[in-house]
């Protein structure tokens, strides 16, 4: 299936993907419960909301995680990746950007509980 | 003629470089902009404010050590401990790893320079001014009280925090600059000026951490400097962000500041992480064992440290699911900082390793780092704060992992770094007793805390009562505190005493980066620049030391009497440019005198000394963009050695001018954002915003946003024709845009102007004001830069094929598009939304 994964992107900026996703996440959880909150809005919306954006932020870790696990060549070689080459450091990318996507995928879990938890808006 | 001997060329080689990168001697010393230079003024300057807040420290500890002392009063009491804590955050722990970063870097990526040696000056004096200013105060009596996150109402109210706060206010704000500005110094270092071959896989650990720091610094401050500026509107013209009986909110302040003060605890911490990332292999004699999880690691705590503010406000009442949010973001940022610390256990267990000063140093701020990083998690869980908060138990927590996270490491690095600072080695002796004694007296003055506080004892107290059973707590505390006071003065006497014989050999810890290939007694940083093709060059590459030392790298000349370093891509360090970098002057030191002119003026009212400075302020701004930037050089591109050849003159992505800007203005956004985000804070807790005031209308708004949006497709347009070759067209198209940005200024301002809104009223038309004034000044920055341009270009300094100011200039008009829009339509249209 993996011939279905866009081009490869060359980029410093691809290792932030998953933490990007983790902070637009995040964000957009905080906001919701505190405008919900101040504005006596029924918090199951918001926890409604908030299951939603956990499932679209989650889906974008992986696919973010799938394109890293090819950049790292499907883990076909070992770190280091510390040789003077092109080739070992896309794989060196691709390793520090599928371990960004593991540690952003579990902060993401993390922020869902909350609205797992807690139903009202007491303070 | 005969072609000179090998030696003679080296000679006449090493010759002239010397002579380039020549310190200026007597008191032109003071003129000096050479990273060397500069680094060792930031830390010197920093340690000393940390020397003097340490003697605050122990005068607050002196007054705690019976009860019922009264040893001093209660104003100069809050005045110590304001100004201990200040000075400790912002002119001590930033500044220190601004100033190891600026010395160490260039030395590390294999870079001879920064890539903008006056901005890290003109950073430094503002720094020293503006630190001299904010801790002479406390000799006037004048200080700060109000504690170092300064809340309102209490600080916002003059009659109990008098000039204190405008002290504290504007003194900082001008510090705030000088650390974007090493922001920017250092993300573009990092970036752009590594040597050949370095390629981000093989990049020194240290230059990973600091550029994640680097990043954080900008999306950081620039919310506490918005904060700031609300903060002395109100101040200073009664406009009410802060006062709640007209509008506006004191929890605003509070976010504003943390969403700074969490990051910024992080800020610290990461580069002494980076340190040991450092200290940690050589002393354990093999690579680092997890090259990529330490990045992991840095990247992750980076971000994740954004998410943990409102753990500072578990107690403000706020709903307990927004506070969950923050709470589980604050345990799961404890993954990536263990993560680090795994991997340094790993290298050490995997190497073998030599007991020294610095590995003493590095592992026992470590313990006592885990120590403070358990109580944090502790701290995080709201329920246990909304016991422990405001007491010692929180300055028992933030102590340890301030002390164990970054001071510590930072001796770590003293001793270790100091054979390439001076040429002499500190003594191993003395670096124990240091150790042992700092050590001990940390865990006898700290540890006591915690049980003061779960005991029920407040902080920031100025006496207590005997019957409260917390005298024997304290006293241990301030013993210990003595104690630990003197540990650091061994290390001030270690670092200060004569050291004659002690003459360091080259690389004494026999380490394997490639700052140990520089030599202590020459000014030119690296003697020629090598091919870097490993992590650990010194270790991996035998010949590379000798070879560099012999002129056989690049750059090993200076034939046109230049300052120069090597710009590189991004990715793969492939060379790029050869930049010529600036060499000696007094305008960063005059900029930075009349900038702080400015501030200091307003902080004490005296509102035509403030016009003068800001008036002189541009003069040594301007002559220093003027005559050192975007120069067009004598020819196209030179050899650089080995057979290659670089340009000379390099405009637009791959500049570093052009990054320089990207970078700042990304920090100038986030400042607006947080502006914005204000005005929807408000809006939130009070869906009537207005609360009955006239708005600005939709009209002029929009009129404004046309006409900035013209100015900016004016100076596109420019570019574009400058390109193809008609700059004078290029020139009419700026002037045309100069006259838009005017006219948009001005609609901008008639806006609110029209509608006779008054800022003292009620916290809208303030909101109001304060975004559009804060859109406008922008226009007019950009209104600047457009005749600039078109002065450039009548002096013949800006042409089709040098079009460097150009580009940046269209770059900046990229951003304040954005603002324009942004803005008005906030201020215009989101009202009529409602
Ligand atoms: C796992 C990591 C950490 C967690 C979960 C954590 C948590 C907390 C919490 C919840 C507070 C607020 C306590 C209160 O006021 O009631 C706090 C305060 C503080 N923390 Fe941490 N912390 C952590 C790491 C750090 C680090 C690494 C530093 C600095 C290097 C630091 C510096 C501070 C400071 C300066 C304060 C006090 C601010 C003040 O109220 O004056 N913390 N921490
Ligand atoms: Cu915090």
């Amino acid at each position: 299936m993996f011939h279905l994964l866009p081009r490869e992107i060359e980029s410093l900026w691809t290792l932030f993907t998953a933490p990007v996703i983790w902070a637009a996440h995040f964000l957009l959880c905080y906001v919701a419960a505190a405008f919900a909150c101040a504005r006596g809005i029924d918090l199951a919306l918001v926890r409604l909301g908030v299951a939603g954006a956990t499932a679209v932020a989650l889906g974008g870790i992986v696919v973010a995680g799938m394109l890293a696990w090819r950049q790292w060549g499907f883990g076909s070689g070992d770190p280091p990746h510390d040789e003077p080459t092109r080739k070992e450091r896309l794989l060196f990318q691709g390793f520090a950007t599928l371990l960004l996507c593991g540690l952003s995928f579990a902060a993401v879990v993390f922020e869902a509980l909350p609205a797992v938890f807690l139903a009202d808006c007491r303070p | 003629m005969t072609a000179p001997s090998d030696a003679e060329r080296r000679a006449a080689e090493e010759k002239r470089l010397r002579t380039v990168w020549a310190t200026p001697k007597g008191w032109r010393y003071l003129s000096a902009v050479n990273n060397t230079e500069v680094g060792v003024w930031y830390g010197g300057t920093a340690f000393v404010f940390m020397l003097f807040a340490g003697c605050l420290a122990l005068l607050v500890r002196a007054q705690l050590a019976v009860p019922e002392n009264d040893l001093v009063s209660a104003d100069l009491y809050n005045q110590t401990f304001t100004l201990h804590g200040t000075v400790m955050m912002f002119l001590f722990a930033v500044p220190i790893f601004e100033a190891v970063a600026i010395y160490l870097l260039p030395a590390m990526l294999g870079a001879r320079e920064m890539p903008f040696p006056r901005l890290g000056a003109f950073g430094f004096w503002s720094f020293f001014l503006g630190g001299i200013f904010v801790c002479g105060s406390i000799f006037f009596g004048a200080a700060p009280s109000a504690g170092w996150f300064m809340y309102p109402p209490l600080a916002t109210d003059e009659e109990f925090t008098g000039i204190g706060a405008d002290i504290w206010l504007l003194g900082l704000s001008f510090i705030e600059v000088a650390s974007i500005a090493a922001a920017v110094e250092i993300i573009v270092g990092v970036m752009k000026c590594r040597a050949p071959g370095m390629r981000i896989n093989l990049m020194p650990l240290f230059a990973w951490y600091l550029l994640i720091v680097a990043g954080m610094i900008l999306f950081a401050f620039p919310p506490l400097i918005a904060g700031d500026l609300l903060f002395e509107m109100q101040r200073m013209f009664d406009w009410p962000f802060f006062d709640a009986e007209r509008g506006g909110d004191p929890l605003l302040w509070q976010h504003l500041f943390w969403i700074f003060g969490h990051p910024e605890v992080y800020i610290i911490f990461l580069p002494s992480i980076a340190i040991l990332a450092m200290i940690v292999p050589t002393f354990s004699g093999r690579p680092i064992v997890g090259y990529s999880w330490i990045v992991l690691a840095a990247v992750g705590t980076g971000f994740l440290s954004f998410g943990l503010w409102v753990h500072h406000m578990f107690a403000t009442g706020l709903p307990q699911i927004s506070l969950a949010f923050f709470s589980a973001a604050s345990e799961a940022v404890a993954i990536p900082t263990g993560v680090q610390i795994f991997v340094f256990l790993a290298t050490m267990l995997a190497g073998r390793v030599t007991r020294s000063t610095p590995m003493l140093f590095g592992t026992g701020g470590v313990a006592i780092f885990v120590i403070g990083g358990l109580t944090g998690v502790m701290v995080a869980l709201a329920p246990f704060d909304w016991q422990a908060h405001d007491t010692y138990f929180v300055v028992a927590h933030l102590h340890y992992v301030l002390a164990g996270g970054m001071l510590f490491p930072v001796v770590a690095g003293i001793y270790y770094w100091w054979p390439l600072v001076s040429g002499r080695m500190l003594s191993d002796r003395v670096g124990r007793i240091a150790f042992w004694t700092m050590f001990a007296g940390f865990n006898l003055a700290f540890f006591p805390m915690h049980l003061a506080g779960l005991w029920g004892m407040p902080r920031r107290v100025f006496v207590y009562p005997a019957e409260a059973g917390l005298g024997l707590v304290n006293l241990l505390s301030s013993i210990g505190a003595a104690i630990f006071a003197a540990g650091v003065l061994v290390v001030v006497f270690d670092v200060l005493r004569p050291k004659r014989g002690a003459v360091a050999p080259d690389n004494p810890w026999n380490a394997g980066t490639l700052e140990w290939a520089a030599q202590a007694d020459e000014t030119w940083g690296l003697r020629s620049i090598p091919r870097i093709e490993s992590r650990y060059p010194v270790w991996e590459q035998p010949d590379l030391v000798a070879e560099l030392r012999a002129g056989n790298g690049y750059l090993p000349d200076a034939e046109e009497g230049r300052r120069e370093a090597l710009i590189t891509s991004v990715l793969d360090a492939a060379p790029e440019q050869v930049l010529r970098v600036a060499g000696p002057s007094w305008l960063p030191l005059a900029s930075a005198i009349t900038l702080g002119g400015v501030f200091i003026a307003l902080t004490f009212h005296w509102w035509l000394t403030t016009l003068v400075f800001a008036v002189l302020f541009p003069i040594p701004l301007l002559t220093w963009i003027w005559t050192g930037t975007a120069e067009i050089p004598e020819k196209p591109a030179k050899p650089i050695g080995r057979g290659e050849t670089l340009p000379l003159y390099v405009s637009g992505q791959s500049a570093v001018g052009w990054w320089g800007m990207f970078i700042t203005m990304t920090g100038d956004a986030t400042a607006f954002a947080s502006l914005v985000f204000g005005y929807f804070f408000y809006w939130t807790i009070t869906p009537d915003l207005a609360a009955g005031h006239e708005g600005p209308g939709p009209l002029w708004p929009m009129l404004a946003t046309a006409l900035v949006l013209l100015a900016w497709a004016a100076t596109v347009a420019a570019r574009s024709w400058n390109r193809g070759g008609a700059p004078g067209l290029a020139r009419l198209a700026l002037i045309a845009g100069a006259a838009f940005s005017l006219c948009g200024a001005a609609a901008g301002l008639a806006g609110p102007w029209a509608a006779g809104l008054d800022p003292t009223a009620h916290v809208y038309p303030a909101t109001v004001w304060v975004i559009v004034i804060w859109t406008v000044a922008h226009v007019a920055v950009g209104l600047v830069m457009q005749i600039y341009c078109v002065a450039r270009g009548v002096a013949g300094r800006l042409t089709p094929a040098h079009d460097a100011d150009l580009r940046n200039t269209t770059l900046y008009f990229h951003f304040l598009a954005a603002t324009a829009i942004v803005a008005f339509a906030v201020v215009g249209l989101f009202p009529l939304a409602l």
